[in-house]
């Protein structure tokens, strides 16, 4: 008898339906890829037929088309301009309230965090294997430890997640050099089920395998099939060639001490005159989870709220100290945004910040590119070529097995 | 506030000079909040609401509109005077609004195309921020302003805090909102990257770009994003409308700017 926990079946497309009415069955909030607005965006999807069949996408820097492809696949396109944080990490959430009585006393009531139970957990379907990662590195940051958000906890501990290989990496991702993808690491314990999905002369179908006994569970009510070997090394080939046709690289030299020994690289003066400082990296960007805080009170004064919503470092206020901003100039915000995610992170976290998605390069109106920028400041410095890359690799491999990503 | 002053309520006036109306109406428009508010400040000088004119001193006093006639230059003195805490609102009062378009041109010329007896009009040469002439508490941009960022500002000063009024740009609100860059997936030019924040996004929203209403953000880097204004079709006479409407003189200060030194 085939292990339903260890093996991988076969889901055919039709079986898709059923994932995810099994799911909303399961009384979860599916969210899921589909189009909206020219680009295949996160939301809400009731039935399968909302995913993006047949929809790909054309990706450059600063640059996204959502195009038709010649084929029925639904998985076939790379990172969209939200990642999983807008429902893992909200950009905007109550943190306490205070009300004043007629006696003038105050009673402050922190948000119930227990209350985020009362609410649909989510189901996460077509999560890629860097935002596999990113989901991992930001419950790290998150979800333990000194910067603790226990409400994310709670989000991310009852969320279910379908994570899907890449096939079709887009021309602006990275995540080989990364060591995050294209495949989905059988010890990765992030996930609940693992897909890949194959269309060839044996039909369009998905090798789906179990990550948690949750997911196990999940696999027993689908219309599978047993996989045939033929169908595992189809779906190992069709990774494995991705692998190949990233369409971006980080240089290879250790990122880390090459952001330690660029701080005075003119490189930043030439980016700062092409950076806005508008933001939109940090916003896209999987794992920043940079927050400030804002008070509103009503119009009596006597009821007073405190929420958080998403920030950056690229907000003058962002650094904000008497006096002033301490990086009040755009070289030293987008120092400052570098220097975080792929150095100091380390530092921080024990591991890297970036995850190769590539969403910073694509949603960057004008287009600076993370890889190239990493390029320019190797080639400034003469920073050596080395194994850093494989190093940061095995570190984050570690990282991964202990705390953030596992729920 | 301190508990003894709560006893007598804070004055509020709104003044108009130069400008539409339309920032001075957004208050009208607090519906919900409006009743409230005539409950806890005392509404000393709103014509647009109330012909009943009250004499100051005012806790807070809204100006709306620019300085275009020497009698309004007179006049914000006054108001100034008077007031404890004198906050601008809208883009006419803070960047000179879109009458600012004069100050590059010659208003003798407009005034004898426009008017049938053009020497009845009495005018300056300029349209000009309230702050070109008087010290100013606190801008509130727009054209006309956010409802939500008046009740913010009025609350604020109510009860002595700083206002809660993002300076960076539209694109941040955008993202929280979840938009579909207009820019990156469909090639429309949007100003977003170097205006100031506060409408919430909503031009993008609805597909369009951004055109600058709340004026520039405050870190913008207009240099880079013109390059890409162009690329997205706009040509030199767009550019130049696009960059010349409701803060002209904002914008053109900074091109000007730009010009000279490279933003760093
Ligand atoms: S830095 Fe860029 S490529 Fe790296 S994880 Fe963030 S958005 Fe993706
Ligand atoms: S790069 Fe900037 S916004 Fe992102 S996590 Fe670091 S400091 Fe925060
Ligand atoms: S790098 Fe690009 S997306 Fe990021 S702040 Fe600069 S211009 Fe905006
Ligand atoms: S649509 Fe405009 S405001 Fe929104 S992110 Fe793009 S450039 Fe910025």
């Amino acid at each position: 008898m085939k292990d339903v926990r260890r093996d991988a079946w076969v889901l055919r497309d039709d079986g898709l339906a059923a994932l995810v009415r099994e799911l909303a069955r399961d009384g979860r909030q599916v969210i899921g890829p589909t189009v909206r607005d020219g680009a295949i965006v996160l939301a809400e999807v009731d039935d399968a037929a909302q995913l993006p069949h047949g929809w790909g996408v054309e990706l450059a820097a600063g640059r996204y088309r959502l195009v038709r492809r010649e084929d029925a696949m639904v998985f076939a396109h790379s990172a969209g301009p939200q990642s999983w944080k807008a429902y893992l990490h909200p950009q905007h959430v109550r943190r306490w309230t205070a009300d004043r009585n007629a006696g003038g006393e105050w009673t402050v009531r922190g948000e119930d965090e227990r209350e985020a139970d009362a609410v649909p957990a989510y189901a996460f379907l077509g999560v890629r294997p860097c935002d596999l990662r990113a989901i991992a590195v930001q419950g790290r940051v998150l979800g333990g430890g000194p910067g603790a958000d226990t409400a994310y906890r709670r989000r991310l501990d009852r969320t279910f997640i379908v994570a899907v290989e890449c096939t079709d990496p887009g021309a602006t991702c990275f995540c080989t050099s990364m060591g995050s993808g294209p495949a989905v690491d059988v010890h990765d314990r992030g996930y609940d089920l693992a897909m890949t999905e194959l269309l060839d002369e044996g039909g369009h179908r998905f090798l789906i395998r179990a990550g948690s006994d949750a997911g196990a569970e999940l696999l027993t009510r689908l219309p599978v099939e047993g996989a045939a070997p033929l169908t595992e090394s189809a779906a190992r080939h069709v990774v494995a060639d991705a692998a190949e046709r990233m369409g971006r690289s980080m240089p290879p030299v250790d990122l880390h001490a090459l952001m330690a020994g660029s701080m005075a690289a003119e490189r930043w003066d030439d980016v700062a005159s092409r950076c806005l400082t508008c933001g939109n990296c940090t916003m896209v960007c999987p794992t920043c989870f940079c927050t400030t805080t804002e008070d509103v009170t009503d119009l009596t004064g006597d009821h007073a709220e405190r929420w958080q919503r998403w920030d950056s470092c690229f907000d003058l206020d962002f650094s904000q100290l008497h006096g002033g901003p301490v990086r009040a100039s755009g070289r030293s915000r987008y120092r400052q945004w570098l220097t975080h995610k792929l150095g100091t992170w380390h530092d921080q976290f024990g591991e890297s910040g970036c995850v190769g998605c590539g969403r910073c390069i694509v949603w960057c109106p004008v287009g600076i590119d993370i890889t190239e920028e990493a390029a320019a400041l190797a080639e400034e410095t003469g920073q050596p070529e080395n194994r850093g890359s494989v190093q940061a690799a095995e570190s984050v491999r570690h990282a991964r097995q202990e705390g953030g990503g596992r729920r | 506030m301190p508990a003894a002053a709560r006893a007598t309520r804070p004055t509020l006036a709104v003044f108009k000079l130069a400008s539409c109306d339309g920032c001075q109406l957004t208050l009208l428009d607090c519906e919900d909040e409006l009743l409230e508010l005539a409950g806890r400040v005392e509404i000393r000088h709103f014509l647009e609401a109330s012909s009943a004119v009250g004499s100051g001193p005012y806790d807070l006093a809204l100006v709306e509109g620019s300085i275009t006639t020497a009698e309004d230059r007179r006049r914000v003195h006054e108001i100034r005077a008077a007031a404890r805490h004198l906050v601008t609102i809208g883009a006419c009062a803070t960047a000179g609004g879109i009458q600012a378009l004069r100050n590059f041109a010659d208003v003798a010329e407009y005034r004898a195309t426009v008017y049938a007896r053009p020497e009845y009009i009495a005018t300056l040469a300029t349209s000009t921020p309230v702050s070109a002439h008087v010290p100013v508490d606190f801008e509130l941009r727009g054209c006309p302003i956010d409802r939500g960022q008046l009740l913010e500002v009025i609350t604020a000063f109510l009860v002595g805090r700083k206002p809660d009024i993002p300076d960076h740009s539209v694109c941040f609100a955008c993202k929280r909102r979840g938009t579909v860059c207009v820019t990156v997936a469909h090639g429309t030019p949007c100003l977003g990257p170097v205006t100031h924040a506060g409408c919430g996004a909503i031009c993008p929203a609805y597909g369009r770009g951004c055109y600058g209403c709340f004026g520039p953000s405050a870190s913008p880097n207009l240099p880079a994003l013109i390059p890409l204004l162009r690329r997205d079709g706009m040509d030199e006479p767009t550019l130049g409308r696009a960059l010349r409407t409701y803060n002209a003189t904002a914008f053109a200060e900074l091109a000007a700017r730009s010009g000279e030194e490279r933003p760093s």
